[in-house]
């Protein structure tokens, strides 16, 4: 669906398709310069392009070992996408902002 | 090179700790199993049994050292990987039971993972971590390696990599790592030559249509390990190699004597017979009579109530019985009670070492004295010479163990005699090597037996007329009738003169024509 929505550059348009709250699930590993840096990032994209939009869960696999698990998690940091569907998974520091915004379907 | 971290474990003393394997042959080649505490590369292609290897390694831990597994599969789903171990006998189900087994499944799905940024497997870590705390694990095996690391970024993986073995080797576990064999990422960054302390590799090769499973050490760090390819196979007991030395060097040498079962050939052989527990191979050209020795050899072992495998790989064990019939050997009493096996099949209907372990399964349970392979030329059309060889040396091995006299006859060509006089090669194998061929005596087809060899005994070097009659066997020397054109005496001189080697005999018998 909103994957797929063309060149617009225009974010409002898949904003508007998505309906409802994007949910999204961070997985980092403690303070490691990965994780910190990712934390960073993706805040600062769901800031500007997600606006009000959004709910984020910053989960720490080394407090939550058992969630690496059930969530089938092996590289970190991890973003999850939880909603809208379909779920979509960006491994990384989110350094790339155009991919986690083509991961998140917004662009 | 790259200096090894020395292990807690094995500071004390400059031995390199190893851990068992409990694989029949493995420890024999590792010289005591695989590095303890560290990690072991198990390369190898789609099929040639990394995971049963892996899994047998750890199921052996558990049971004969007590010793708790964690399994991660990236590969396989669990429930596929049970059922795919279950055919071999490994009661997973109640290792799991018992928490001394752990198995998760990994999920990785490439394709569906976009990259932003820097990353790493510290996801892994964690749950191997719970993984081996679960079990309190000392053995992991991490199913497979090119799975895991499948489209991820290669500057990445391979410091993960590296973490992941120093990782493992803090953490006091014996890990396999498997991997497929020509994976880009290994090959390209050079993991196998520099970073693993064992690397083994196994390999399912097909020649002639018939796969042989191999399995070679390329490197093991610290330790003197054997550099062959070794074969192996995977039967419902599981993996067993054969290294050639480690059956043959606890045998027993027998001064026990048996009779062939002709007189006049116990005579040429120090009037005694041969060795039991010995190997005697019969090799001569087409309808020379070696089936009828090797009858001959299992009826009078089994009149003296002994018993008998008879292996027939060219004739139906009825033919047989009603070939020999008309020779005076009256097989079939003997099958009856019990003295006498047949296993018939046809050479090409599995591969040579499914007959192997087929007649294997069969000695284990008749325990026969004597067994007679019928012939071993068949079996050899179907894969390279090489293979026969060290697969047929082996069996020889595993027969002497076991104290069972071996005979096989072999059929060969008369081209190939003179080409290759030694029998393929064979007959260094052997114990006793006797030769049947075609002669020609006074422009008559005549069939001649001699004794090429016979270790540990004084054997006589005649060449002998075999005669085969409705009574048995029996041999005469070879009477030349004293009239003869001046060509009839040559050769009458010159089989004289080459009487030893039958070689040259046939030479004769070719030059004749």
């Amino acid at each position: 669906m909103s994957k797929k929505t063309s060149d617009n550059i225009e974010n409002t348009h898949a904003l508007n398709a998505a309906k409802g709250k994007y949910i999204l699930r961070l997985f980092v590993t403690g303070i490691l310069p990965n994780s910190v840096r990712a934390i960073k990032n993706i805040n600062i994209i769901c800031e500007q392009y997600l606006k009000g939009k959004y709910e984020l869960e910053i989960i720490d696999i080394y407090q939550q070992p058992s969630l690496a698990l059930s969530e089938e998690i092996v590289a970190v940091p991890v973003l999850i996408k939880k909603f809208p569907l379909p779920e979509e998974r960006m491994i990384g520091d989110m350094s790339n902002t155009e991919k986690v915004l083509k991961g998140l379907g917004i662009v | 090179m790259k200096p090894i971290n020395v292990n807690k474990t094995n500071t004390s003393n400059f031995k390199f700790s190893k851990s068992l394997t409990g694989i029949q042959g493995l420890d024999e080649i590792t010289n005591g199993g695989l590095p303890k505490n560290r990690s072991t590369l198990l390369l190898g292609n789609t099929g040639c049994g990394k995971t049963i290897m892996a899994m047998e390694f750890l199921v052996n831990g558990i049971v004969l050292f007590d010793e708790p597994a964690v399994f991660m599969a990236f590969e396989e789903k669990k429930d596929d990987l049970m059922l795919n171990v279950k055919s071999l006998d490994y009661d997973l189900d109640a290792h799991i039971a018992n928490n001394k087994l752990y198995i998760e499944q990994v999920r990785i799905t490439p394709d569906e993972i976009v990259e932003t940024g820097m990353y790493d497997l510290e996801g892994l870590f964690v749950r191997l971590e719970q993984a081996i705390y679960k079990v309190m694990a000392k053995r992991v095996v991490l199913d497979s390696l090119d799975k895991l690391f499948y489209g991820l970024d290669d500057k990445i993986l391979r410091s993960e990599f590296l973490r992941l073995l120093t990782w493992l080797k803090e953490k006091g576990v014996t890990a396999i790592i498997t991997s497929e064999i020509g994976d880009p990422f290994l090959s390209r960054s050079g993991i196998v030559e520099y970073v693993a302390d064992c690397v083994i590799v196994l390999d399912n090769r097909t020649t002639n249509q018939i796969g042989t499973r191999r399995l070679r050490i390329i490197k093991y760090r610290g330790s003197i390990h054997g550099n062959n390819e070794y074969p192996f196979t995977i039967d419902e007991r599981g993996i067993s190699v054969y290294p050639i030395i480690s059956e043959a060097v606890q045998q027993e040498s027998s001064l026990k004597r048996v009779s062939s079962g002709i007189k006049d050939l116990d005579k040429m052989l120090d009037n005694k017979g041969f060795y039991e527990g010995s190997s005697i191979l019969i090799s001569g050209t087409a309808g020379t009579g070696k089936t009828s020795l090797a009858a001959s050899f299992a009826h009078s072992v089994c009149k003296t109530k002994k018993t008998c495998l008879f292996c027939a790989f060219e004739e139906a064990p009825n033919q047989v019985m009603r070939n020999m019939q008309s020779i005076g050997f009256h097989l079939e009493p003997l099958v009856k009670s019990g003295l006498l096996t047949f296993y018939y099949s046809r050479p090409t209907l599995q591969n040579l070492e499914l007959h192997f372990l087929a007649i294997k399964k069969i000695i284990h349970e008749i325990k026969p004295t004597v067994v007679i392979l019928d012939p071993i030329t068949n079996l050899m059309t179907e894969g390279p010479n090489s293979d026969i060889r060290s697969m047929l040396t082996r069996f020889v091995d595993f027969l002497k163990t076991q104290h069972i006299t071996v005979m096989f006859t072999a059929a060969i060509t008369v081209g190939s005699i003179e080409r290759n006089p030694s029998d393929e090669g064979i007959s260094s194998m052997v114990d006793t090597w006797m030769m049947v061929q075609d002669i020609e005596v006074d422009a008559e087809r005549t069939r001649s037996l001699c004794v090429m060899k016979s270790r540990g005994m004084v054997h006589s070097n005649e060449v002998r007329r075999f005669n085969i009659s409705g009574e048995g066997i029996n041999l005469s020397p070879i009477a030349i009738t004293q009239k003869g054109t001046s060509a009839a005496s040559k050769r009458r001189e010159k089989e004289h003169a080459n009487l030893s080697t039958s070689k040259e005999s046939i030479g004769v018998k070719e030059s004749s024509r």
